[in-house]
């Protein structure tokens, strides 16, 4: 057989039947369900009187329209509180498994499904979100999908698909003080673009993604739809099966052993083909920031702002001007110094233990300037109750931070956490589209000790002063 | 879903590359458990001033755009969140075509879905198509699925791909789960094979 690439193998595995236009039926192992992309799918089944072909391969879970304040008291908007109440409908109709609001267990779905060893290497992996892409550091094929295909993977479980083409992001080399996980793949946007990835799976690969633990591996591949792929890849490794064993659904015992056999077979074999390759030097990357509102408009935090004059596409230099004016920055002014407002440390790709930990590392013995507003949303109630253990509950709330329940949070700004017009976060979300964080808000996407760095100071700066 | 035959319609231009899935239909409208109704939020920050009254500017607050059926936009158009609010805004608000040098993937699949039919063409093709709408109601463009082809004011004809899956589905109106399902047979064999290889498969239940 002709050597194969990681994503080749798992769809290889995947494949129910291709049709005669090249569209294959896809079989999908695990299907992640929220509050937001599922009610019309479920009504969509009831008025075709169909079923869940597999209910005991889906779980629920409501994450993007829950309160992060106290959970005692109702939920106040009437809108928030339907959505939530017809998903429990909705659940308890269809016999899906379903982790409450209340439970110790919800959180963040991306953050989850790894936790309880629902996602798993080898596996595909759909929701109805983008985001879904994070699975995909357990060495999973995993995707955001609509609401159409959601009820499509309800019903049939499968999807219909053609193959992605193949591309290797490799960073090499040992990162440096202050760099993390989300530097990384914040200078990987912003290399290829916001639609380099488009129509590619991406594989993480290289020494300096080896060297990365199963939460920075998730930040890498979280992101790789702000690239414009399908989905990110890193192949499982000992890591991998480390994070895995021992998981309330992971395979246990002899069939733990099984599985990890089956699991190692997943790498790309020598000689593989990828469409399209890319390599960074891991000692090139600094700790990074966005200055604008596309996840591509990645600088340095040593950098100035860029100026629009040196654009030579006029649809560019307009949109770049229009990227200035909204986020009230000027050309040339250096990003390190920028006063921020809101400081946002949460999200499906930067709210894990490890997460905590690095923004609780920088917060220690200091407090949050003055006239600045700093949250921690932690991305699951196991994860908070983790970090209530080491003590770093206190650490944030000794220096001034908000100590939150578990959920989307700002990132979406769907429930009430959200910016109000002019103010300018330091986020450790995904996207810093203009509105994301609330109508005129201004996102700057940085890591977790970059956006501790930012709520101690009161303004975007370089973590590596604080050592 | 409504079938996607000839399209002949007021178009609309929005010169701007990476118009995200937010901008379309940004979160705090995603609350409804409905398909339909998201028309009066669709691009709401462009739209809408801050005190709620309409932008006057925006080019879909003017006549006759207000009409327009076809929306023409720079590169990766729908990028960012997977949210099908976005071609259902799209959709109540009345488009069924949107026109662009590329899309993002998860949008470009939804559109389908919907009975929207998204268009890939050049850039330069792009701009020759924003010029025609900018003419307005003296210039409509026609969209012809069964012959691939749209058709300039001018009655230049610029062919476009589609995979003939895709094509004779929005041709029919047709929706997916159907036709997966005459293969469930396939399906249910995949099935019993995969429980031979991967035994270990853990089922979820929180009973």
């Amino acid at each position: 057989m002709a050597p194969r690439t990681l994503f080749d193998k798992i769809w290889d595995h995947h494949v129910v039947e291709t049709l005669p236009d090249g569209t294959s039926i896809l079989y999908i192992d695990r299907h992640l369900l929220h509050e937001v992309t599922s009610p019309q799918a479920f009504e969509g089944l009831r008025l075709a009187g169909r079923k869940l072909r597999h209910p005991e391969m889906t779980v629920a879970v409501v994450d993007h329209n829950v309160p992060t304040s106290d959970r005692t008291q109702p939920i106040e908007e009437p809108e928030s509180r339907n959505q939530i109440e017809t998903l429990e409908r909705n659940v308890k109709e269809f016999g899906v498994p379903y982790i409450p609001l209340l439970s110790a267990n919800q959180g963040i779905v991306h953050v989850v499904g790894p936790e309880q060893g629902i996602s798993l290497p080898g596996m595909t992996i759909v929701c109805g979100d983008s985001h879904t892409s994070t699975h995909g550091a357990m060495g999973a094929l995993a995707f955001g999908i609509g609401t159409s295909e959601v009820e499509h993977v309800m019903a049939t479980q499968t999807i219909l698909q053609r193959p992605a083409k193949n591309m290797r992001v490799t960073v090499e080399g040992t990162l440096g003080a202050g760099v993390s996980a989300k530097d990384v793949m914040l200078a990987i946007i912003g290399h290829i673009g916001t639609a380099g990835g488009t129509g590619h799976v991406i594989e993480f690969a290289g020494s300096a993604i080896r060297g990365l633990d199963m939460a920075g591996r998730m930040t890498i591949c979280n992101m790789s739809i702000e690239a414009g792929a399908r989905a990110g890849l890193v192949a499982p490794d000992d890591v991998t099966f480390d994070y895995v064993r021992g998981r309330p659904f992971a395979p246990k015992g002899e069939d733990f052993d099984k599985a990890v056999a089956y699991w190692r077979t997943l790498s790309s074999d020598d000689g593989a083909h990828f469409d399209t390759e890319v390599t960074l030097r891991a000692e090139d990357i600094a700790p990074s920031l966005t200055w604008g509102t596309s996840p591509e408009t990645v600088l340095p935090i040593t950098a100035t702002v860029p100026d629009p004059a040196q654009e030579s596409d006029e649809a560019k230099r307009v949109q770049m001007q229009r990227m200035l004016d909204y986020m009230g920055l000027d050309a040339g002014q250096k990003i390190a110094g920028t006063p921020v407002d809101v400081v946002f440390i949460g999200s499906c790709t930067n709210s894990r233990i490890e997460d905590l930990r690095a923004a609780a590392n920088v917060a220690a013995g200091r407090k949050v300037a003055d006239g600045v507003r700093a949250m921690i949303v932690p991305g699951s109630g196991l994860v908070k109750r983790q970090a209530e253990e080491e003590g770093l509950d206190k650490i944030f709330l000794d220096a001034g931070f908000e100590w939150r329940e578990a959920g989307c949070s700002m990132c979406l700004g769907m429930n009430p956490d959200r910016l109000t017009p002019g103010q300018r976060c330091a986020s450790t979300s995904n996207r810093n589209f203009e509105g994301r964080q609330g109508p005129g808000g201004r996102t700057h996407l940085l890591s977790p000790a970059m956006a501790a760095a930012a709520a101690v100071t009161g303004c975007l700066t370089d973590v590596r002063e604080l050592a | 879903m409504d079938k996607f035959t000839v399209l002949s319609a007021v178009a609309a231009a929005l010169p701007e590359a990476n118009i995200d899935t937010d901008k379309i239909i940004p979160a705090r409208f995603l609350k409804t458990t409905q398909r339909t109704g998201l028309g009066k939020h669709a691009f709401d920050s462009m739209r809408y001033l801050a005190e709620g009254s309409e932008n006057p500017d925006f080019v879909l607050n003017q006549q006759p755009w207000r009409q327009a059926e076809i929306l023409v936009t720079y590169d990766n158009l729908g990028c960012g969140s997977s949210r099908e609010h976005a071609p259902w805004a799209l959709l109540d608000f009345g488009i069924r075509c949107v026109i662009a040098p590329s899309f993002a993937d998860i949008f470009f699949n939804n559109c389908f879905k919907n009975g929207i039919l998204p268009i890939r063409l050049p850039r330069d093709i792009c701009d020759a198509l924003m010029g025609d709408a900018a003419m307005g109601s003296n210039a409509r463009l026609t969209v012809d699925l069964p012959r691939q082809v749209v058709i300039r004011p001018d009655g230049q004809e610029v062919p476009f791909e589609i995979d003939p899956f895709r094509k004779h589905m929005l041709l029919e109106g047709l929706d997916d789960i159907g036709q997966t399902l005459q293969h469930e047979g396939e399906i249910t064999v995949f099935e019993q094979t995969v429980a031979g290889e991967r035994p270990w498969m853990p089922k979820i239940s929180f009973e």
